[in-house]
């Protein structure tokens, strides 16, 4: 993100739109390298489990996938497939019962600052703290920045989000989107490695999530943030990701990983559009041989 | 029955013009204005039942079982203006707020042990379960036997009556904070201590406010019981020692007097203490209404 940061302004001037060229942008720094061993999050033959009282359920089987700096990758799959679980091993919540998850080379043990998670639920910003000091909150709990600094940065993201009107006040007087856009301004402010995030949108009415993925991409389109996003939704997959990770029904297994460069919001709807989103339903419903 | 098929009506669009129908605030007639305040409210049902007390006294007409309201507030007053009561209350006061505090630490210890290890939880369980229910004034005898007449015993049977009900309060808070802010907490770098006073209990002030509540509550009537039990230490006693001595001299508008401050000094408390801080914090936040 950081290297991207000074390339920011000439690609946007020559790209002004996603096309076909896109891939060759993302490896700037480092053209040379090929792609398999450029990737920035190497996740593994992840194997997960959970425990209930009862017994130990797989979450996930062997999962294995590469994203790559400034991706916007997508984990898509029927809900109980083990997406949300495998974020959180990302995360660093979640121990793996086998294989494991490189950030930049190193082993992810346990959550950190460099890994900076959007929750679906509204009550990820803590009710006592204005929309301000949630921003700045994770700045200062990790001791990245100064209060002076701090503040100043969460102001910067505030008004990136276009909240800076709301700085004072606390998340209960906002709205589903506006404190998701908080989530996202406090997460982006910890410029980390890699946004997760976990059905940000799933919890918001139709109009907003629209209006949220299309705040999402200008947003990715300033800052090039790399990001791994879990959905459950066909199209948000399309509209959000640069490449989309099928997970197979439970235990989740990988199904097959989908290219979406080529759309964004204004193709909804579209024949290729439609065309993709049938293929996708498709491998995700075909039955399993069991 | 036939059936019954909606007409097909016409389609319209209307430009949008911009708002000027007039949406004025209207002020609400003074005398709405001054029900909506609870002080006021609250002040009239006070009003009524002093009233009913007049009545009851003089339908009564003896002094002896049920002093009118007058004569009580009368005797309040008396023994305010000469600094009996007043005394007696401070050296009721300084003894609650000594197991008070002691019982608000050793809950927070015994909590902050629970969230942390899985022992912990199972000792808070146990203890909470074993001690909850024993009334603390049940406890004194043995506090008197152990630590003898005097402050001592008085501050065991406070502890041991704001320990429990706080503990089991604030870890009950501490169990239904959110999983995605417990999370949020951890992802920043948050462990121990840090991420129980940054995370958990604000998460959980509401229901740690509650126990304080209820803590003090208990301990304020644990204290007047255990006075009137055994009185005064080494010749100075509380409100409940005042109240036990006049009703053996047959001063029952000063009995009445010194429950009319007990029950004074629990609303201010209430009132003044308590509200100002959840509307300080917990309204403020929107963790209650």
């Amino acid at each position: 993100m950081s290297s991207a940061g000074a390339l920011i302004g000439t690609l946007r001037a020559s790209h002004a739109r996603r096309g076909a060229a896109l891939p060759d942008l993302h490896t700037p720094a480092a053209v040379s390298a090929p792609a398999a061993t450029g990737a920035l999050l190497q996740v593994r033959d992840l194997s997960l489990e959970y425990r209930t009282p009862q017994r130990v359920v797989r979450a996930t089987h062997r999962v294995s996938f590469d994203v790559h700096e400034a991706e916007r990758f997508v984990l898509l799959g029927p809900s109980g497939c083990g997406k949300s679980t495998l974020l959180k091993s990302v995360a660093g919540f979640v121990e793996p019962v086998q294989g494991q998850v490189t950030l930049a080379g190193r082993p992810v043990r346990g959550p950190g600052p460099d890994r900076i998670v959007v929750f679906q639920e509204f009550d990820q910003l803590p009710p006592w703290k204005t929309v301000r000091q949630n921003v700045m909150f994770p700045l200062l709990a990790s001791r990245t920045l100064g209060r002076a600094q701090a503040e100043r940065r969460a102001m910067h993201w505030l008004e990136r989000v276009g909240l800076a009107a709301f700085a004072d006040a606390h998340p209960h007087e906002l709205s589903g989107g506006m404190k998701q856009r908080v989530a996202i301004a406090r997460a982006l402010a910890m410029q980390p490695r890699v946004l997760l995030m976990d059905e940000p949108f799933a919890a918001l009415d139709a109009l907003t999530r629209r209006k949220m993925q299309e705040e999402l991409l200008a947003l990715w389109e300033e800052v090039r943030f790399t990001l791994l996003f879990v959905t459950h939704s066909i199209e948000e997959a399309l509209v959000v990701g640069h490449r989309v990770a099928l997970l197979s029904p439970h235990p989740g297994r990988m199904r097959a990983e989908i290219n979406a460069h080529d759309f964004g919001i204004a193709s909804q709807g579209g024949e290729a559009f439609q065309a993709a989103a049938q293929r996708i339903h498709h491998l995700l419903f075909e039955t399993a041989p069991s | 029955m036939t059936a019954a098929t909606p007409p097909v009506r016409p389609e319209y669009e209307r430009p949008l013009l911009p708002f000027v129908a007039d949406a004025q605030a209207r002020t609400l007639p003074w005398a709405r204005r001054a029900w909506n305040q609870s002080w006021l409210r609250k002040g009239i049902i006070l009003l009524a039942l002093a009233l009913v007390w007049e009545a009851a006294a003089h339908w009564q007409a003896n002094d002896l079982l049920l002093p009118s309201f007058r004569a009580t507030a009368q005797a309040l007053v008396e023994g305010l203006a000469s600094g009996d009561l007043v005394a007696k209350a401070a050296i009721s006061l300084s003894v609650l707020l000594q197991g008070y505090v002691l019982g608000v630490g050793l809950a927070f210890a015994l909590t902050s042990l629970a969230v942390s290890t899985q022992l912990g939880r199972d000792l808070l369980d146990t203890l909470t379960a074993m001690f909850n229910p024993l009334p603390a004034i049940a406890l004194l005898p043995l506090a008197l036997l152990w630590f003898g007449l005097g402050r001592a015993s008085l501050v065991f049977v406070l502890v041991h009556s704001v320990l429990w009900p706080l503990a089991l309060n604030t870890y009950a808070g501490f169990q239904a904070v959110p999983e995605s802010l417990r999370m949020a907490g951890r992802n920043y770098g948050l462990t121990g201590v840090r991420y129980v006073l940054q995370i958990l209990v604000p998460a959980a002030l509401p229901a740690i406010l509650s126990g304080l509540k209820i803590g003090w509550a208990f301990a304020w009537r644990t204290l007047i019981a255990a006075e009137l039990v055994f009185g005064a230490s080494s010749g100075k006693g509380g409100l409940g020692w005042y109240i036990f001595q006049n009703r053996n001299e047959l001063y029952t508008d000063r009995v009445f007097a010194g429950l009319a401050l007990v029950v004074l000094i629990g609303l201010a408390v209430e009132s003044l203490g308590f509200a100002t801080l959840e509307r300080l914090t917990v309204r403020r936040w929107g963790q209650q209404r």
